[in-house]
């Protein structure tokens, strides 16, 4: 059994598509078995909501009267990058205001950052834009104080260059004081253990090999349609052999872009942890065509079969030590308990489920709806099987 | 007898006047300034606990002062709004008051659990937990 996109997209159109969410799939192949799931569904959908560094948006902010070659801007106090071109700038989602306290008085707030400052544009909120710069004759203009909103401004691109991590650390901390981490807040001696995928509902882990996803993949990106444009950065897919668990410790990832215009704020919302820094939360929901029963048989893997490896925050990762303290699986991690070296530590997510859920049902209405067809993919991402390791910094 | 927690509010006219001096002074009551803050307009807030047998002629003096108290009964909200249910709260909250419904893994908070120990304000990545005084 092979179907194509065309004929999937020609389902859609037609209003004949099946389309499942990847739990729904999950409960499906449990019932009929996976051939016979394979042969009646079209199209899975996954979700993802979580802080996801990594993230902003690409601003031109139109010509201001005299003209002004801006050379450094802020958005609400937040640097934004403007060596892009004359009112062109790049407003990262870590970028934090050059007045904050940092860590100073540690552990520090970080309560307003370049995420937020994306959820406030997106939100229709009036945005402050000051800009400086040297002057010259055809760009005669030094300073700028004035506001902004995102329907005031020529074009606003959410263009995220690594996102949807396809998996991730269990963070835990076996030092004796409290760490402060973009894992959370870890607790001493294994108070605590933190974990930041969707499991049987996260994107990458549906489709580990990347039969389907590449460049062109048409996906729900902040509450809008958005595409993927190209492998994230530290795309690493890998596959460990044996005992079940399949997957790297971080796995590939999605560099995404779409207007922000049609975006919402309910999936990019401005995100502080404390201690550490500021940064966005983002939503994002592939859709998998099931071209094959492979296809399906990779959708359909459940929290059971999905494994994290369990990492010391407090040592072993900032002084960048390989090596990890076991796997746990997802529905281990989802339940609120695990066991490390025979000690029972409670669980907490960082990656929202209940809006993963949402984001693959509304994917799934809009596909049924026929007002989202399908993408093949320009070219595929790297596989596992082309082997791209990390490189990592001398010194 | 255990402390009283109050709150007062100071306009900005008597913000700079000594009146926790004199309401220790003359009515001999145990202070503990617990929260103390005065905004840019210079209007003051203050969370104190008091202990001592005329603290309610202590109350009065404040009143005629022009201070507005009020009885402190702090309480941890949630803003539903903000909150997007992503459990990052609920293995530090200490007394399960935040918790996880299962399987939905919908996040839920439980007042009457909370002893408004204000680690999850710290916490939230969303900063939805605030605190209502």
């Amino acid at each position: 059994m092979e179907k194509t996109y065309s004929e999937i997209n020609a389902r859609i159109k037609a209003g004949k598509a099946v389309v499942l969410t990847a739990e729904e799939l999950i409960s499906l192949v449990e019932e009929k078995g996976l051939s016979q799931a394979a042969r009646e569904v079209d199209v899975v959908t996954t979700g993802t909501f979580a802080p996801m560094c990594s993230s902003g948006a690409f601003l031109n902010f139109g010509h201001a009267k005299p003209r002004m070659r801006m050379q450094k801007v802020w958005l609400n106090g937040v640097s934004a990058y403007a060596g892009v071109a004359a009112v062109d700038a790049y407003i990262g989602a870590t970028e934090l205001p050059e007045d904050d306290p940092l860590n100073n008085n540690y552990p520090g707030e970080f309560r307003y950052g370049g995420g937020h400052v994306i959820q406030d544009l997106v939100a229709r909120k009036p945005v402050r834009l000051k800009a400086v710069s040297y002057g010259t004759d055809c760009y005669p203009r030094r300073e700028l104080d004035t506001t902004i909103t995102l329907d005031d401004i020529n074009e606003a691109t959410l263009f995220n260059p690594r996102n949807a991590y396809q998996n991730y650390n269990c963070a835990v901390n076996l030092t004796s004081r409290t760490i402060y981490t973009y894992m959370g807040m870890l607790n001493p001696q294994l108070g605590n253990a933190h974990y930041s995928t969707s499991g049987q509902l996260s994107p990458l882990l549906k489709d580990p090999h990347f039969k389907t996803i590449g460049i062109g993949t048409k996906i729900f990106l902040g509450g809008g349609m958005g595409f993927v444009a190209w492998h994230g950065t530290q795309h690493f897919p890998s596959i460990q052999s044996g005992d079940g668990k399949d997957l790297g410790p971080a796995g590939g990832t999605l560099a995404v872009i779409g207007d922000l215009k049609q975006m919402n704020p309910r999936w990019l919302v401005g995100t502080s942890y404390v201690g550490y820094g500021a940064t966005l939360s983002v939503g994002i929901g592939v859709p998998i065509p099931i071209l094959n029963e492979e296809i399906a048989r990779y959708a359909a893997a459940t929290d059971h079969e999905l494994y994290a490896p369990v990492v010391d925050y407090g040592e072993a990762y900032p002084s960048r030590t390989p090596g990890n303290l076991g796997y746990v699986s997802y529905a281990e991690l989802k339940s609120g308990k695990i066991s490390i070296s025979g000690k029972a530590v409670p669980t907490a997510p960082l990656s929202s489920v209940p809006r993963a859920r949402e984001i693959a049902s509304t994917l799934k209405e809009w596909i049924q709806q026929g007002s989202f067809l399908l993408t093949e993919p320009v070219q595929l991402l790297p596989a596992p099987a082309d082997g791209r390791t990390a490189n990592f910094l001398k010194g | 007898m255990s402390p009283k927690r109050i709150v007062l509010r100071f306009g900005a006219d008597i913000s700079d006047k000594p009146v926790i001096y004199r309401l220790v002074k003359d009515f001999n009551l145990v202070v503990n300034i617990v929260k103390a803050n005065v905004n840019p307009r210079k209007e003051g807030t203050m969370v104190l606990e008091i202990t001592g047998e005329q603290w309610d002629q202590g109350l009065v003096y404040l009143r005629s002062q022009g201070v507005a108290v009020q009885d402190l009964t702090e309480e941890i909200i949630r803003n539903e709004e903000k909150c997007v249910m992503c459990g990052a709260c609920t293995a530090i909250c200490p007394t399960g008051a935040l918790f996880l419904e299962r399987p939905s893994m919908e996040v839920h908070f439980d007042g009457d659990h909370c002893i408004v120990c204000q680690l999850c304000l710290k916490v939230c990545p969303m900063r939805a937990m605030e605190v209502r005084l």
